[in-house]
């Protein structure tokens, strides 16, 4: 056998030995970035071969957090693709001033970069005293970052140019303030959101929601673990509701498909068009 | 008798420079080329599809942005989407990825020579052109490792030679072509494997006309 089909096997028992023993499922996860994560996981914490991670992980469970730190990807920024911000100012959220109170769920919100930019644009629009949101993920450390709303200045000259070209309406730097070569989020942004952890590979629906956004999440899901994530969205949704996706993502081949209607094309925004339940 | 496919997929890194060697190199091959032909061309992160958009409308060959868990299969050429990675699966599929940078690249040439080689083994070629760093380098590597065939551009012929230059000097590179031998030996190529699909079908019916 070569050494390739060799580390298939060992991938595949660390996988399933993370799930049986910590219910996180990677198992239909694309496989060549998970391999890649583990590589890179494997250098930096000095392990030889996959295997030899699977008895440390098991039995150390500050050894699975670590592992799970760097094989979630957390990449994320403000304002990432300013045109889809665009679209929800001009276009969603219109239709959303029309509910009475809104709920908000973003699905793999990572570091919150994109949970605040959305804050920002709801505050800007008049909407955000009416909204609850909801920002889960399954990565804790990534999660405590959000909470902590504190962004590497470094960063802010890109995001600010993303700001004003999703249409923002001040300058960006309106919503910080500078501390070292940090700047931290205004406490106020963070007054409606809720940060949990939530699995969407294992856990379920959890409220009724108006507005999902769950972009750049499902890109590394198979097809299967795809369209369970797309069931709990449509049965999360409110008739009308909005689903927002990452701009390399469908719905082209989910079993909820005809749930949905394309509301923005370039800007991956579907809404939800069920029969109630 | 036995004969093998000795060749499946190509893959090609290049940065700066890169749309007119692409252009120059791709406009040559025909809309039947035998092996489909995987792209990745650095470039900003907010860049649009007009990559492939103006690569599509000057050669016979079609080009396209990859998406994600397409199918990979010829006559076609995948170019890498801006501020993503195009990863090969063992199952000879796309993954795109948000992934870290890799060298302070996304698309990293790296990521998707790396895990070509891991789904094509000694059936990839992997070419590395003009480019104004090191990225590929550790690809052409890898594809060498599992016995596939890897190309430099000529430095000479480079816009910019730091990229071939680099592969070159780490002893990666099984042969240097200049630019305009570029497209004839992929022609060659592509030849050589529609030669063998011909000669399987053939084999194939007779197998089927026996039994
Ligand atoms: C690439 S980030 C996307 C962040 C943000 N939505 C954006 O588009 O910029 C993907 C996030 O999904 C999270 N994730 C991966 N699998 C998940 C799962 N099964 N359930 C919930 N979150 C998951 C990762 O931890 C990571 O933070």
């Amino acid at each position: 056998m070569k050494k390739l089909e060799i580390e298939e096997i060992e991938v595949d028992l660390l996988l399933e030995g993370i799930y049986q023993r910590y219910g996180y499922d990677f198992r239909h996860y694309g496989r060549a970035s998970i391999k890649r994560r583990l590589q890179h996981h494997l250098t930096k914490a000095d392990y030889g071969i996959v295997s030899e991670m699977i008895p440390s992980v098991l039995y150390d469970e500050s050894k699975f957090k670590a592992l799970l730190f760097d094989i979630s990807v957390t990449v994320t920024e403000m304002f990432r693709d300013p045109w889809f911000y665009v679209g929800i100012r001009e276009k969603v959220i219109p239709f959303l001033k029309t509910f009475p109170f809104i709920n908000v769920w973003h699905a793999g919100c990572a570091t919150g970069e994109e949970v605040y930019s959305l804050a920002i644009v709801l505050k800007e629009e008049g909407l955000y005293d009416r909204a609850r949101i909801y920002a889960t993920d399954i990565n804790d450390s990534a999660l405590e970052k959000a909470k902590s709303r504190i962004y590497p200045m470094s960063k802010m000259k890109e995001y600010s140019s993303n700001y004003q070209h999703a249409g923002g309406k001040r300058s960006l730097s309106h919503y910080f303030y500078a501390k070292y070569d940090s700047v931290i989020v205004d406490a106020d942004l963070q007054e409606n959101i809720t940060f949990a952890n939530h699995n969407l590979a294992t856990d379920n629906v959890f409220g009724e929601m108006h507005l999902i956004l769950c972009r750049n999440v499902l890109i590394y899901f198979n097809r299967t673990l795809q369209d369970r994530v797309l069931s709990i969205f449509a049965d999360s949704l409110r008739y009308n509701g909005f689903l927002c996706l990452g701009t390399k993502e469908t719905m082209h081949f989910a079993k909820v498909r005809d749930d949905f209607v394309e509301f923005l094309r370039n800007e991956r925004i579907y809404q939800y068009k069920g029969i109630p339940h | 008798m036995r004969f093998e496919k000795k060749y499946e997929a190509i893959v090609i890194g290049t940065s700066a420079g890169g749309l007119g060697t692409l252009q120059k190199i791709l406009s040559k091959l025909p809309s039947d080329f035998a092996l489909p032909i995987l792209v990745v061309q650095h470039r900003l992160p907010a860049a649009d599809q007009f990559l492939s958009i103006f690569l599509n409308d000057v050669c016979q060959l079609a080009v396209k942005e990859a998406d994600n868990k397409e199918i990979i299969k010829p006559p076609m050429v995948y170019v890498a989407p801006s501020n993503y990675h195009l990863l090969v699966e063992r199952t000879k599929t796309i993954s795109l990825t948000v992934d870290p940078k890799v060298k302070y690249s996304r698309p990293s040439i790296d990521a998707l020579f790396e895990t070509a080689a891991e789904a094509y083994l000694s059936k990839l070629i992997g070419i590395i052109l003009t480019g104004a760093n090191n990225d590929g380098t550790a690809g052409l590597k890898k594809i060498k490792e599992h016995g596939g065939l890897t190309i430099a551009q000529n430095p000479q012929t480079a816009e910019v030679s730091i990229m071939p230059m680099s592969a070159i000097q780490a002893n990666v590179v099984d042969k240097v072509l200049s630019l305009t031998e570029m497209a004839p030996f992929l022609n060659q190529i592509s030849d050589e494997v529609k030669v063998y699909e011909r000669r399987y079908h053939k084999l194939n019916m007779e197998h089927q006309s026996k039994i």
